[in-house]
Protein backbone atom coordinates (compact mmCIF):
# COMPACT_ATOMS: atom_id res chain seq x y z
CA UNK A 1 0.00 0.00 0.00
CA UNK A 2 1.71 3.57 -0.56
CA UNK A 3 2.34 5.74 2.18
CA UNK A 4 -0.08 8.39 1.01
CA UNK A 5 -2.62 5.79 1.55
CA UNK A 6 -1.42 4.49 4.73
CA UNK A 7 -1.19 8.14 6.29
CA UNK A 8 -4.95 8.49 5.52
CA UNK A 9 -5.84 5.60 7.43
CA UNK A 10 -4.36 6.55 10.11
CA UNK A 11 -5.77 10.07 10.01
CA UNK A 12 -9.39 8.15 9.82
CA UNK A 13 -8.47 6.02 12.81
CA UNK A 14 -7.39 8.76 15.31
CA UNK A 15 -10.85 10.63 14.01
CA UNK A 16 -12.94 7.82 14.69
CA UNK A 17 -11.06 7.54 18.28
CA UNK A 18 -11.86 11.46 18.58
CA UNK A 19 -15.49 11.37 18.34
CA UNK A 20 -15.19 7.94 20.78
CA UNK A 21 -13.50 9.71 23.39
CA UNK A 22 -15.47 13.41 23.41
CA UNK A 23 -18.60 12.28 24.95
CA UNK A 24 -16.59 10.65 27.56
CA UNK A 25 -14.20 13.57 28.43
CA UNK A 26 -17.25 16.27 28.00
CA UNK A 27 -20.24 13.96 29.82
CA UNK A 28 -19.08 13.57 33.52
CA UNK A 29 -21.99 12.28 35.49
CA UNK A 30 -22.64 9.59 33.26
CA UNK A 31 -21.59 5.57 33.49
CA UNK A 32 -22.46 5.07 29.72
CA UNK A 33 -24.46 2.11 30.82
CA UNK A 34 -25.29 0.10 27.90
CA UNK A 35 -27.67 -1.56 30.40
CA UNK A 36 -31.05 -3.10 28.78
CA UNK A 37 -32.94 -2.00 32.31
CA UNK A 38 -32.05 1.46 31.32
CA UNK A 39 -34.52 1.02 27.79
CA UNK A 40 -36.95 -0.81 29.72
CA UNK A 41 -37.63 1.92 31.65
CA UNK A 42 -38.43 3.83 29.00
CA UNK A 43 -40.96 1.38 27.52
CA UNK A 44 -42.41 1.66 31.57
CA UNK A 45 -42.13 5.20 30.82
CA UNK A 46 -44.70 5.41 27.97
CA UNK A 47 -46.66 1.94 28.25
CA UNK A 48 -47.03 1.72 32.03
CA UNK A 49 -49.38 -1.64 32.06
CA UNK A 50 -47.13 -3.38 29.47
CA UNK A 51 -45.72 -6.90 30.85
CA UNK A 52 -42.55 -8.06 28.92
CA UNK A 53 -43.72 -11.66 28.37
CA UNK A 54 -40.53 -14.17 27.84
CA UNK A 55 -37.39 -13.97 28.87
CA UNK A 56 -33.74 -14.99 27.80
CA UNK A 57 -33.36 -18.78 27.78
CA UNK A 58 -29.89 -18.26 29.48
CA UNK A 59 -28.48 -15.11 31.01
CA UNK A 60 -25.03 -14.42 31.51
CA UNK A 61 -24.71 -14.50 35.47
CA UNK A 62 -22.97 -10.68 35.70
CA UNK A 63 -20.80 -8.81 34.24
CA UNK A 64 -17.83 -10.22 34.21
CA UNK A 65 -18.94 -13.54 32.03
CA UNK A 66 -21.17 -11.02 29.87
CA UNK A 67 -18.21 -9.27 28.56
CA UNK A 68 -16.23 -12.31 27.96
CA UNK A 69 -18.65 -13.62 25.61
CA UNK A 70 -18.73 -10.47 24.14
CA UNK A 71 -15.23 -10.44 23.51
CA UNK A 72 -15.35 -14.08 22.03
CA UNK A 73 -17.97 -12.25 19.46
CA UNK A 74 -15.58 -9.49 18.24
CA UNK A 75 -12.59 -12.16 18.68
CA UNK A 76 -13.97 -14.96 16.11
CA UNK A 77 -15.15 -11.93 13.35
CA UNK A 78 -11.29 -10.40 13.96
CA UNK A 79 -9.66 -13.81 13.44
CA UNK A 80 -11.96 -14.27 9.97
CA UNK A 81 -10.96 -10.19 9.00
CA UNK A 82 -7.29 -11.09 10.02
CA UNK A 83 -7.41 -14.43 8.23
CA UNK A 84 -8.66 -12.77 4.92
CA UNK A 85 -6.40 -9.55 4.71
CA UNK A 86 -3.23 -11.87 5.72
CA UNK A 87 -4.54 -14.03 2.27
CA UNK A 88 -5.06 -11.13 0.46
CA UNK A 89 -1.81 -9.25 1.51
CA UNK A 90 0.66 -11.55 0.93
CA UNK A 91 -1.19 -13.45 -2.36
CA UNK A 92 -0.43 -9.68 -3.32
CA UNK A 93 3.12 -9.74 -2.15
CA UNK A 94 4.36 -13.23 -3.62
CA UNK A 95 2.17 -12.38 -6.71
CA UNK A 96 4.85 -9.66 -7.25
CA UNK A 97 8.25 -10.92 -6.45
CA UNK A 98 7.14 -14.00 -8.93
CA UNK A 99 6.35 -11.86 -11.57
CA UNK A 100 9.87 -9.66 -10.57
CA UNK B 1 -41.00 38.35 8.02
CA UNK B 2 -38.28 36.18 6.53
CA UNK B 3 -35.18 36.68 8.29
CA UNK B 4 -32.06 35.75 6.75
CA UNK B 5 -28.87 34.94 8.72
CA UNK B 6 -25.38 34.43 6.96
CA UNK B 7 -23.90 31.53 6.68
CA UNK B 8 -21.65 32.08 9.57
CA UNK B 9 -24.80 33.19 11.88
CA UNK B 10 -26.38 29.91 10.74
CA UNK B 11 -23.36 27.74 11.77
CA UNK B 12 -23.46 29.28 15.22
CA UNK B 13 -26.88 28.66 15.95
CA UNK B 14 -26.39 24.77 15.06
CA UNK B 15 -23.31 24.90 16.93
CA UNK B 16 -25.78 26.48 19.92
CA UNK B 17 -27.81 23.28 19.60
CA UNK B 18 -25.38 20.65 20.31
CA UNK B 19 -24.64 21.44 23.84
CA UNK B 20 -28.71 22.04 23.75
CA UNK B 21 -29.43 18.88 22.96
CA UNK B 22 -26.71 17.07 24.39
CA UNK B 23 -28.30 18.72 28.25
CA UNK B 24 -31.75 17.59 27.16
CA UNK B 25 -30.66 14.33 26.45
CA UNK B 26 -28.44 13.88 29.31
CA UNK B 27 -30.24 11.09 30.97
CA UNK B 28 -28.51 7.54 30.47
CA UNK B 29 -30.69 5.40 28.17
CA UNK B 30 -29.58 2.00 26.52
CA UNK B 31 -29.94 2.32 22.63
CA UNK B 32 -29.47 -1.24 21.23
CA UNK B 33 -31.64 -4.35 19.78
CA UNK B 34 -34.69 -4.68 20.93
CA UNK B 35 -35.34 -6.34 24.40
CA UNK B 36 -36.42 -9.88 24.54
CA UNK B 37 -40.30 -9.86 25.14
CA UNK B 38 -40.47 -6.32 24.50
CA UNK B 39 -43.05 -6.32 21.75
CA UNK B 40 -46.09 -8.20 22.09
CA UNK B 41 -46.93 -11.23 20.51
CA UNK B 42 -48.76 -10.18 17.59
CA UNK B 43 -46.04 -7.95 16.78
CA UNK B 44 -43.12 -10.22 17.00
CA UNK B 45 -44.99 -12.38 14.84
CA UNK B 46 -45.76 -9.97 12.21
CA UNK B 47 -42.09 -8.71 12.18
CA UNK B 48 -41.43 -12.33 11.70
CA UNK B 49 -43.18 -12.96 9.02
CA UNK B 50 -42.18 -10.06 7.40
CA UNK B 51 -38.57 -11.17 6.92
CA UNK B 52 -39.46 -14.79 5.58
CA UNK B 53 -39.51 -13.61 2.15
CA UNK B 54 -35.93 -11.62 2.52
CA UNK B 55 -34.46 -14.31 4.37
CA UNK B 56 -35.38 -16.80 1.70
CA UNK B 57 -33.95 -14.53 -0.71
CA UNK B 58 -30.84 -14.46 0.96
CA UNK B 59 -30.16 -17.82 1.66
CA UNK B 60 -30.93 -18.15 -2.61
CA UNK B 61 -28.66 -15.04 -3.01
CA UNK B 62 -25.67 -16.63 -0.65
CA UNK B 63 -26.06 -20.42 -2.43
CA UNK B 64 -25.12 -18.59 -5.91
CA UNK B 65 -22.48 -16.36 -4.58
CA UNK B 66 -21.13 -19.62 -3.31
CA UNK B 67 -21.60 -21.69 -6.50
CA UNK B 68 -20.77 -19.53 -9.27
CA UNK B 69 -18.50 -16.90 -7.73
CA UNK B 70 -16.05 -18.87 -5.79
CA UNK B 71 -13.62 -16.19 -5.25
CA UNK B 72 -15.33 -14.14 -3.59
CA UNK B 73 -16.43 -16.50 -0.73
CA UNK B 74 -13.75 -15.35 1.63
CA UNK B 75 -14.94 -11.73 0.54
CA UNK B 76 -18.25 -12.64 1.70
CA UNK B 77 -17.09 -14.41 5.01
CA UNK B 78 -15.17 -11.24 6.18
CA UNK B 79 -18.26 -9.01 5.66
CA UNK B 80 -20.17 -11.15 8.25
CA UNK B 81 -17.33 -11.25 9.93
CA UNK B 82 -17.23 -7.19 9.81
CA UNK B 83 -20.60 -7.09 11.48
CA UNK B 84 -19.81 -9.46 13.98
CA UNK B 85 -17.24 -7.52 15.13
CA UNK B 86 -19.08 -3.98 15.05
CA UNK B 87 -21.73 -5.23 16.36
CA UNK B 88 -19.92 -6.02 19.68
CA UNK B 89 -18.55 -2.89 20.43
CA UNK B 90 -20.29 -1.37 22.36
CA UNK B 91 -19.26 2.39 22.36
CA UNK B 92 -20.19 5.80 24.04
CA UNK B 93 -22.33 8.66 22.58
CA UNK B 94 -23.31 12.51 23.26
CA UNK B 95 -26.10 10.86 24.83
CA UNK B 96 -24.28 9.90 27.76
CA UNK B 97 -25.12 6.16 26.95
CA UNK B 98 -23.23 3.20 24.76
CA UNK B 99 -25.00 1.66 21.82
CA UNK B 100 -23.51 -0.14 19.19
CA UNK B 101 -23.06 -0.18 15.04
CA UNK B 102 -24.23 -2.93 12.68
CA UNK B 103 -22.16 -3.97 10.67
CA UNK B 104 -24.22 -4.57 7.96
CA UNK B 105 -23.95 -1.46 5.47
CA UNK B 106 -20.79 -2.54 4.14
CA UNK B 107 -21.48 -6.06 2.77
CA UNK B 108 -24.25 -4.52 1.24
CA UNK B 109 -22.63 -2.12 -0.44
CA UNK B 110 -20.09 -4.73 -2.10
CA UNK B 111 -22.88 -7.59 -2.73
CA UNK B 112 -26.17 -5.80 -2.49
CA UNK B 113 -28.55 -5.98 0.26
CA UNK B 114 -29.70 -9.68 0.09
CA UNK B 115 -26.91 -11.73 1.52
CA UNK B 116 -26.75 -9.54 4.84
CA UNK B 117 -30.12 -10.65 5.49
CA UNK B 118 -29.05 -14.13 6.66
CA UNK B 119 -25.74 -12.86 7.37
CA UNK B 120 -26.94 -10.29 10.15
CA UNK B 121 -29.28 -12.88 11.46
CA UNK B 122 -27.05 -15.11 12.39
CA UNK B 123 -24.92 -11.90 14.76
CA UNK B 124 -28.53 -11.70 16.16
CA UNK B 125 -28.73 -14.83 17.15
CA UNK B 126 -25.56 -15.42 18.29
CA UNK B 127 -26.49 -12.65 20.59
CA UNK B 128 -29.85 -13.51 21.36
CA UNK B 129 -29.01 -16.63 22.26
CA UNK B 130 -25.96 -16.66 24.37
CA UNK B 131 -25.57 -12.86 25.21
CA UNK B 132 -29.28 -12.58 26.39
CA UNK B 133 -28.94 -9.21 24.43
CA UNK B 134 -31.75 -8.88 21.62
CA UNK B 135 -34.05 -11.53 22.38
CA UNK B 136 -35.25 -14.67 20.30
CA UNK B 137 -39.29 -12.82 20.53
CA UNK B 138 -37.88 -9.66 19.13
CA UNK B 139 -35.69 -11.66 16.55
CA UNK B 140 -37.68 -10.67 13.62
CA UNK B 141 -37.93 -7.54 14.06
CA UNK B 142 -34.66 -6.78 14.93
CA UNK B 143 -33.62 -8.67 11.89
CA UNK B 144 -35.68 -6.49 9.87
CA UNK B 145 -34.46 -3.10 11.10
CA UNK B 146 -30.49 -4.48 11.37
CA UNK B 147 -30.63 -7.32 8.60
CA UNK B 148 -33.13 -5.80 5.98
CA UNK B 149 -34.07 -1.71 6.23
CA UNK B 150 -30.52 -1.02 6.74
CA UNK B 151 -28.65 -2.80 4.21
CA UNK B 152 -31.14 -1.37 2.08
CA UNK B 153 -30.65 1.89 2.98
CA UNK B 154 -27.15 1.41 2.39
CA UNK B 155 -27.00 0.09 -1.09
CA UNK B 156 -29.57 2.30 -2.38
CA UNK B 157 -27.51 5.44 -0.97
CA UNK B 158 -24.22 3.91 -2.63
CA UNK B 159 -26.41 3.53 -5.61
CA UNK B 160 -27.51 6.97 -5.75
CA UNK B 161 -23.68 8.33 -4.86
CA UNK B 162 -22.53 6.84 -7.92
CA UNK B 163 -24.88 8.44 -10.07
CA UNK B 164 -23.71 11.71 -8.46
CA UNK B 165 -19.95 10.53 -9.41
CA UNK B 166 -19.24 11.22 -5.64
CA UNK B 167 -15.88 9.73 -4.95
CA UNK B 168 -16.07 6.15 -4.13
CA UNK B 169 -14.71 6.03 -0.82
CA UNK B 170 -17.32 9.10 -0.08
CA UNK B 171 -19.85 7.01 -0.84
CA UNK B 172 -19.01 3.94 1.14
CA UNK B 173 -18.84 6.13 3.94
CA UNK B 174 -22.06 7.67 3.67
CA UNK B 175 -24.07 4.58 2.68
CA UNK B 176 -23.10 2.33 5.89
CA UNK B 177 -22.92 5.71 8.30
CA UNK B 178 -26.60 6.45 7.09
CA UNK B 179 -27.18 2.80 7.06
CA UNK B 180 -26.56 2.37 10.63
CA UNK B 181 -28.48 5.20 11.57
CA UNK B 182 -31.63 4.11 9.64
CA UNK B 183 -31.31 0.68 11.21
CA UNK B 184 -31.72 2.50 15.10
CA UNK B 185 -34.94 4.83 13.21
CA UNK B 186 -36.85 1.70 12.16
CA UNK B 187 -35.99 0.59 15.62
CA UNK B 188 -37.72 3.21 17.20
CA UNK B 189 -40.85 3.38 14.71
CA UNK B 190 -41.30 -0.57 15.66
CA UNK B 191 -41.14 0.19 19.63
CA UNK B 192 -43.36 3.33 18.73
CA UNK B 193 -46.07 1.11 17.18
CA UNK B 194 -45.91 -1.80 19.81
CA UNK B 195 -45.96 0.87 22.83
CA UNK B 196 -47.77 4.25 21.61
CA UNK B 197 -48.92 4.88 25.50
CA UNK B 198 -51.72 7.53 26.12
CA UNK B 199 -50.08 9.89 24.04
CA UNK B 200 -49.78 8.24 20.59
CA UNK B 201 -47.54 6.34 17.88
CA UNK B 202 -46.39 9.81 17.02
CA UNK B 203 -45.40 11.06 20.76
CA UNK B 204 -44.01 7.86 21.30
CA UNK B 205 -42.06 7.45 18.35
CA UNK B 206 -40.39 10.99 18.76
CA UNK B 207 -39.46 9.18 22.71
CA UNK B 208 -38.00 6.46 20.98
CA UNK B 209 -36.20 8.34 18.15
CA UNK B 210 -34.72 10.59 20.90
CA UNK B 211 -33.10 8.03 22.65
CA UNK B 212 -32.60 5.36 19.72
CA UNK B 213 -31.46 8.08 16.58
CA UNK B 214 -29.74 10.60 18.43
CA UNK B 215 -27.25 8.15 20.55
CA UNK B 216 -26.64 6.31 17.22
CA UNK B 217 -25.37 9.48 15.33
CA UNK B 218 -21.51 9.93 16.34
CA UNK B 219 -21.52 5.92 15.95
CA UNK B 220 -22.98 5.95 12.71
CA UNK B 221 -20.18 8.24 11.62
CA UNK B 222 -17.73 5.46 13.19
CA UNK B 223 -19.09 2.99 11.10
CA UNK B 224 -19.10 5.09 7.63
CA UNK B 225 -14.85 5.81 8.29
CA UNK B 226 -13.94 2.63 9.71
CA UNK B 227 -16.26 1.02 6.05
CA UNK B 228 -14.30 3.53 3.98
CA UNK B 229 -11.03 2.38 5.70
CA UNK B 230 -11.58 -1.72 4.99
CA UNK B 231 -12.70 -0.71 1.14
CA UNK B 232 -9.42 1.50 1.45
CA UNK B 233 -7.40 -2.11 2.37
CA UNK B 234 -9.77 -4.22 -0.01
CA UNK B 235 -8.94 -1.81 -3.14
CA UNK B 236 -5.22 -2.20 -2.73
CA UNK B 237 -5.20 -5.71 -1.95
CA UNK B 238 -8.41 -7.87 -3.21
CA UNK B 239 -9.08 -5.97 -6.81
CA UNK B 240 -9.92 -9.82 -8.10
CA UNK B 241 -12.32 -10.43 -5.75
CA UNK B 242 -13.75 -6.83 -6.00
CA UNK B 243 -13.95 -7.04 -9.89
CA UNK B 244 -15.50 -10.59 -9.46
CA UNK B 245 -18.32 -9.00 -7.50
CA UNK B 246 -18.68 -5.90 -9.80
CA UNK B 247 -17.51 -3.42 -7.41
CA UNK B 248 -15.04 -2.22 -9.40
CA UNK B 249 -15.14 -2.47 -13.45
CA UNK B 250 -13.83 -5.52 -14.61
CA UNK B 251 -10.96 -4.24 -17.48
CA UNK B 252 -7.65 -2.42 -16.56
CA UNK B 253 -5.49 -2.49 -13.66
Amino acid sequence: MEKKKVITILILVALCAVILVFPLMTIKDSEFGGADGAAEEAIAAVDPDYEPWAESLIAPPGGETESLLFCLQTALGAIVIGFGFGYLVARKKYRAEEAA
Amino acid sequence: MKIKLTNRERRAVMASCVPALMTALGTPVSAMHIMEGFLPQTHAIVWGVVCLPFLVWSFLSIRKIVSQHRKAVLLLAMMGAYAFVLSALKMPSVTGSSSHPTGTGLGAVLFGPAPMALLGMIVLLFQAILLAHGGLTTLGANTFSMAIAGPFVSFGVYQLCKKLKLSRLVAVGLACGLGDLFTYCVTSVQLALAHPGQAGVLASLTEFLSIFALTQIPLAIVEGILSAIVVMMLESFAKPELREIGYLVKEGN
